[in-house]
């Protein structure tokens, strides 16, 4: 008898085992995940303020326009603490810019080449910023979720590796024609 | 001559610009001198009849905290037809590195321009990106006037050039007369102080220093304090034997802060630095109050070294109490500083700021139109 209970007793062990790092890979592929969507983020929000401070200095903007535009693009750009409310800041800066009253007429009229280039850019690159921002943050609920059991919390599965947190900035340019639409693709809206 | 003045922030929320350009205008206009000015404006009734309003200003974060402005097609359209209907000598635009109306007028007109810095607010982190877009607008400006040093350092270290120093002026006639405070100075005497409670660099904290000294020597000795800040913060930081003799005003509107440094012996600014100029020093010398100030450069040099109001250790709560003292004992001493003061703030009467400014417009006008400056 006490041969079989042995054997029983080593192969709950391991079925434990392989359960337990079974879930330490998840959470592992979880936070792998997390950098990639961050790594995305970061790279969108930089294309973002990289074409915001082009369309400030293409000469396309009357210069306070253009100041106002360049000071915030700047401080998204070169701000780590308090990165959410300078991103933030740019966001609702060009909204203001792309809103004012008279822009379209005004651009027309100044016959620039690469104007509707550049405020397509603008455009896109925004929405990359929105989807990005979604993606991020879909990830960094999962991950909370998963250390949040008590399996990783007892046997500290994540490691040192620190509590993902969310990105929450203002980030629509054109509030308006997503929630009504109820799509996350402003050309699915048209 | 026909000026265009440009201000750059809604003309109907308070500020030292709007007041420096209004306040410019009238006294151009006492001179016999044709001006209107442009401006943002939310309401649109209630404007003096010189005021063009530019339309809504837009609140934008701007260098650290919300600013209305006004920048855009829009706007710049309004200040061009503005520019071409006003038929002006000269442009004064004030602030033109701000994002707003100033700016946009530099960019639009094509006629001779002035331009005043009034803050040391130019960042110069954003100035690095920003400059080529200010560039070609700023490169139109014919002459600069700073109302500061430290805004004429600002303009030099940023955008270069250099910059005429001509400071803020004050209405002498408005400080000049009016009634002192119902029950002021009283028998006792009485000192005052008008400014920012809560701002150490306006130097209450000294003040309330002083008083524990000079106000346990003199029984009745009052201390009138008048200013934005928190009266029961400043009135726990007054020992309790005290207390009833400081009297705290908060902020007050503008009659009654004429009425303040009309109800005083001793006038004390104590500020410990970073006024450029003391506008308050400067109203007080209007209003004819005895002053004791601190020994600030600017301060020295308002007060013509001490000759038109005393001056004590910046900072040194002894010194000053030991300086109002002396005052508070020598009413002949008061008179003759008082009268000091009253001469000495002439040159800083708007009427005659005004005219070193029109010696500016005169400087940067072509030799034909110079004539018209006197005019």
């Amino acid at each position: 008898m006490a041969p079989l209970i042995s054997v029983l007793i080593l192969l709950a062990v391991a079925m434990i085992g392989v359960y337990v790092s079974w879930r330490a890979g998840r959470l592992d592929r979880l936070h792998t995940r997390l950098e990639t969507a961050r790594a995305s983020l970061d790279a969108a929000l930089v294309r973002r303020s990289s074409v915001a401070l082009e369309l400030a200095a293409s000469g396309l903007l009357d210069p306070a326009t253009s100041l106002v535009l360049a000071d915030h693009a700047h401080s998204a750009r070169s701000t780590s603490e308090g990165r959410e409310l300078a991103e933030s800041e740019l966001t609702r800066t060009l909204r203001t810019v792309l809103n004012q009253p008279d822009f379209r007429s005004f651009l027309e009229a100044r016959h620039r080449d690469g104007a509707d280039e550049l405020l397509d850019e603008l455009e896109s690159t925004a929405h990359q910023v929105f989807l990005a921002r979604k993606f991020y943050n879909a990830a960094v609920a999962r991950t909370i979720a998963a250390r949040r059991r008590w399996l990783a919390r007892v046997l500290r599965l994540a490691g040192t590796a620190p509590m993902p947190e969310f990105f929450e900035i203002d980030d629509t340019l054109t509030p308006s024609a997503m929630d009504e639409q109820g799509t996350d693709m402003p050309h699915l809206a048209g | 001559m026909r000026i265009g003045l440009v201000c750059p922030y809604s003309w109907d929320v308070p500020g030292g610009v709007q007041e420096h350009i209004r306040d410019l205008a009238e006294a151009l206009i006492d001179l016999g001198h044709e001006v209107s000015v442009i401006s943002p404006a939310d309401e649109e009734h209630d404007l003096p009849g010189y005021v063009v309003p530019a339309g809504r200003a837009v609140a934008v974060p701007y260098n650290g905290s919300v600013a209305r402005l006004a920048f855009g097609p829009l706007s710049a359209n309004r200040v061009r037809r503005w520019v071409k209907d006003g038929g002006f000598d000269l442009l004064h635009v004030h602030e033109p590195a701000a994002p707003s109306l100033s700016l946009l007028a530099c960019w639009v007109a094509d006629i001779p321009i002035v331009a005043t810095v009034h803050g040391a607010t130019l960042r110069s982190r954003v100035l690095h990106v920003a400059e080529p877009m200010l560039r070609s607008a700023l490169e139109k400006i014919n002459g600069w006037i700073a109302v500061s040093e430290a805004a004429r350092s600002t303009l030099v270290r940023h955008l270069g050039g250099d910059a005429v120093l001509i400071p803020n002026g004050v209405t002498v006639s408005r400080y000049e007369k009016a009634e002192s405070l119902p029950g002021w100075p009283g028998e006792g005497g009485a000192i005052g102080f008008l400014g920012r409670m809560d701002e150490p660099r306006k130097g209450l904290q000294v003040l309330l220093r002083a008083f524990e000294e000079v106000g346990a020597e003199r029984p009745g000795l009052r201390l009138l304090i008048a200013g934005p800040g928190d009266v029961m913060e400043v009135a726990g930081r007054v020992p309790p034997a005290l207390r009833e003799r400081v009297v705290l005003l908060g902020q007050v509107a503008e009659a009654v802060k004429v009425q303040v440094y009309h109800s005083v012996d001793v006038f004390c600014a104590p500020n410990t630095g970073g006024e450029s100029f003391g506008i308050v020093l400067a109203e007080a010398m209007a209003a004819g109050a005895p002053i004791v100030a601190s020994d600030l450069d600017a301060f020295r040099r308002v007060l013509r070294g001490g000759r038109a109001g005393e001056l004590f250790d910046n900072g040194n709560a002894g010194d000053l109490a030991a300086a109002i003292g002396r005052l508070l004992d020598d009413p002949g001493k008061r008179a003759m500083l008082s009268a000091a003061a009253s001469a000495a703030v002439r040159d800083y009467d708007w009427p005659k700021i005004a005219r070193d400014v029109l010696k500016v417009y005169g400087a940067v006008l072509p030799g034909a139109a110079l004539s018209v400056v006197s005019a």
